[in-house]
């Protein structure tokens, strides 16, 4: 592309405020007297400390991955704290309860958490720092069984399943961060949805981080029984920093017979400014097992933030005729880097897997996606279908694509498509001459572009990635 | 149609342009009146695309010399989607394929846009379909191409009619059409100049670039010019595409290279 397409300053980003909120933090720092001091301050149950030492005693013996295609130097994990809670009273009756800082906060970012607006029907978890300060809708949902609220609640009110089903998907010692987060991981949502009951309302979590030293580790278990369905929504943003924070979630989703599960995400974190500096690293690590025959899960991603993104939701399909799905866009733009994709195991007979994963780099980023099907022995009449399509704005960013394919039973189909293409100069101009904005070109390309993952997303959330998106790409061409 | 005293639409004056570092455009004067249809031949490499692309402000061209005046006004200051608003039109030789766009989201987006610059009311996605649906007689084209994306997957002869049908629809004040009628069969070519016949009236004005004359059966010019060396080197009436066709280009090309010197 030639000279007069160039980066220009980006629109700012527009969460970047910090609230000013007094909290309750442990100085910086890891040894397995913070995570006792951790596991204290949450009363927890034997289980969750030995569940967490076991953690640390693996992640100490680790080392850090460097395999993913991003460069960033080396994190001191003694400088991050591993604490951090606002401060208010210890038990909260109801949402008036709640610091009216923190409910400014989260109208700020759009997020009702007063429950007046029944009609948009969204449940919300509320997670500011690592601390849920306020679950809507609960008893509400309680009516039908469905346990929605803080994991740190259901760890006393339900120890069986959380003991049960906690690392039962991401096992402690998984990978670096998976058993960094294990350890430390002070909350997140808990969602549990009994036999034969479709979830009556989409839940929705939304995570703040706000503290500049601290490192975020919330941790998601979602379980939906036999028959049973949900829809889960989760946004991320964070205040405007110059030093890098590092964010390690686990999500774990389970899903048995006959049951879905559909997880959407609108990731925004921080993502640096225009240089790079700042930003979040997102180490995340995100799995759904199908344990029971005939069950989905289904992952739709809008990856839009932070610094670094390292991020591959996958799917275990090891129920027969499961189905596992991945819809992404992921866009990077500055010197974002991302490197982002699925893993569909399969394992069960006939089982199914879809991966659309839609990559749009513009500024100097760089955007890779990175897959594997794997096909197991005795996974007869299995089926993936990937298609893996790249985007370029200008020409100085840059997209990889890394698919692997194991395939051990020769009655499989594993079909791979990948394209690479350009918003050139020459497309701005056909829509300039018919008198369209550079912008409003570059918007209608890139919606066109993510089309097929935009329909995975509930109404609302696809108006707000459409937008976001075009946001973000706000002057990138110019 | 020639009237003495119809308004000017577009005066080109001097005009040189370069791309890349290469002089292409060495001097064009040109003026067209409202009403009028000017044809511009001339061999491949004579500076007539260039001259287009030009006028609508492709980015690769740099004008470094003369001026371009449209209804009065510098249009050298304008950005290529200001100049469209205002009423430039150009039909590309090559129609880009937008993946991804719907043909009906990018002539509605085109037409809002229009509307908007000219402080009139925009069309809702109900009113536009109605509007839109008329305009496709003018190329005869089906209603299912307003649902495919942007050109993708078009014949060469499906772009140019989609090309006519944006012109219909954005009316603009002046047409420019670059080799429209290139790599056209006879049937697309008759459609595609019945667009533009009907499309012509007495307050626009159409610029028409050709390679060959036999578009001009079908749109009868008021100005045939001819480019050589990126110069018009000779402007004459219809007849001088007919003595065009009999006697070749390279008689005017020597002229060229003469007045070159």
């Amino acid at each position: 592309m030639s000279t007069s397409v160039k980066s220009l300053v980006s629109q700012p980003y527009k969460y970047g405020f910090v609230t000013d909120i007094e909290s309750d933090s442990l100085p910086p720092g890891l040894s397995e007297d913070v995570i006792r001091l951790i596991s204290a301050k949450k009363n927890e149950p034997e289980f969750m400390l030995n569940f967490r030492l076991r953690a640390y005693r693996q992640w100490l013996k680790m080392t850090e991955p460097n395999w993913a295609a991003v460069g960033y130097p080396s994190i001191d994990y003694q400088k991050i704290v591993y604490y951090s809670a606002p401060k208010q009273k210890d038990k909260l009756q109801s949402l008036d309860e709640v610091d009216p800082t923190l409910l400014e906060t989260f109208e700020k970012l759009g997020i009702s958490l007063s429950e007046q607006k029944r009609l948009s029907n969204v449940a919300v978890d509320a997670i500011f720092d690592s601390v849920s300060v306020a679950t809507t809708f609960r008893e509400k949902l309680a009516e039908k069984g469905v346990i929605f609220c803080p994991i740190s609640e259901a760890v006393h009110d339900y120890p069986e399943l959380i003991e049960k089903y906690l690392g039962s998907v991401v096992p402690v010692g998984d990978n670096y961060f998976a058993a960094l987060n294990s350890a430390v991981f002070t909350d997140g949502s808990f969602v549990y949805i009994p036999k034969n009951t479709p979830c009556p309302m989409e839940l929705s979590t939304y995570f703040r981080i706000n503290n500049g030293e601290s490192g975020q580790f919330e941790r998601t278990l979602i379980v939906a029984e036999e028959g049973s369905s949900v829809t889960y929504l989760e946004g991320c943003t964070a205040p405007m920093f110059d030093t890098n924070q590092l964010h390690a979630a686990v999500v774990e989703l389970v899903a048995l017979d006959n049951a879905e599960i559909k997880y959407s995400t609108v990731q925004n974190w921080f993502a640096g400014d225009e240089n790079g500096k700042g930003g979040i690293y997102n180490f995340v690590t995100k799995r759904g097992l199908c344990q029971g025959k005939n069950s989905k899960i289904s992952w739709t991603q809008v990856e839009t933030g932070s610094a670094i993104t390292w991020k591959y939701p996958s799917c275990v399909l090891i129920g027969d005729n499961s189905v596992g799905e991945f819809y992404s866009v992921a866009l990077t733009n500055h010197m974002q880097q991302a490197d982002t994709g699925t893993k569909m195991v399969h394992i069960g007979k006939n089982t199914r897997s879809t991966i659309i994963s839609k990559g749009i780099s513009a500024g100097k980023s760089k955007n890779s996606y990175r897959g594997l099907v794997k096909v197991g022995p005795k996974a007869e009449g299995t089926r993936n279908y990937s298609q893996c399509d790249s985007m370029l704005i200008g020409d100085t960013a840059g997209a990889n694509t890394f698919p692997y394919i194991q395939v051990q039973n020769n009655t499989a189909q594993v079909e791979h498509e990948a394209s690479t293409s350009k918003i050139g100069e020459d497309q701005l101009f056909y829509f300039q001459q018919r008198g369209i904005s550079m912008e409003d070109a570059i918007s209608m390309m890139i919606s066109g572009f993510c089309k097929d993952v935009f329909n995975q997303l509930p109404m609302e959330f696809a108006v707000e990635a459409d937008r976001l998106l075009a946001l973000k790409l706000e002057g990138s061409v110019g | 149609m020639i009237r003495e005293n119809s308004d000017v639409i577009l005066s080109v004056q001097d005009l040189v342009a370069e791309v890349e570092g290469t002089e292409i455009l060495k001097g064009v004067t040109l003026k067209v009146r409202a009403g009028e249809i000017h044809t511009v031949m001339g061999l491949n490499g004579s500076g007539k695309s260039t001259f287009s692309k030009v006028l609508a402000g492709h980015p690769d061209y740099t004008v470094t010399g003369g001026t371009i005046t449209y209804r009065g006004q510098d249009l050298l200051e304008l950005e290529p989607e200001d100049r469209a608003r205002a009423g430039i039109f150009l039909a590309f030789q090559y129609p880009l394929e937008i993946p991804g766009v719907s043909n009906l989201d990018f002539l509605r987006v085109a037409y809002n846009a229009r509307q908007a610059h000219h402080g009139h009311e925009e069309l809702d996605a109900f009113d536009f379909d109605e509007l839109v649906r008329d305009k496709l007689d003018v190329v005869k084209m089906d209603a299912s191409f307003l649902g495919r994306s942007v050109n993708e997957g078009f014949s060469g002869g499906e772009k140019k009619r989609n090309e006519i049908l944006q012109m219909a629809l954005l009316e603009p004040t002046l047409a420019i059409l670059d080799e429209t009628d290139s790599g056209l069969d006879i049937d697309a070519l008759k459609i595609v100049a019945e667009g533009v016949n009907q499309l012509a009236t007495p307050d626009n004005a159409m610029l028409v670039i050709t390679h060959y004359q036999r578009l001009l059966n079908y749109v009868v010019p008021d100005y045939v010019h001819v480019m050589a060396g990126g110069r018009i080197v000779r402007t004459g009436g219809k007849e001088l595409a007919l003595e065009l066709e009999e006697r070749g280009y390279e008689w005017l090309s020597d002229v060229a290279e003469a007045t070159a010197r």
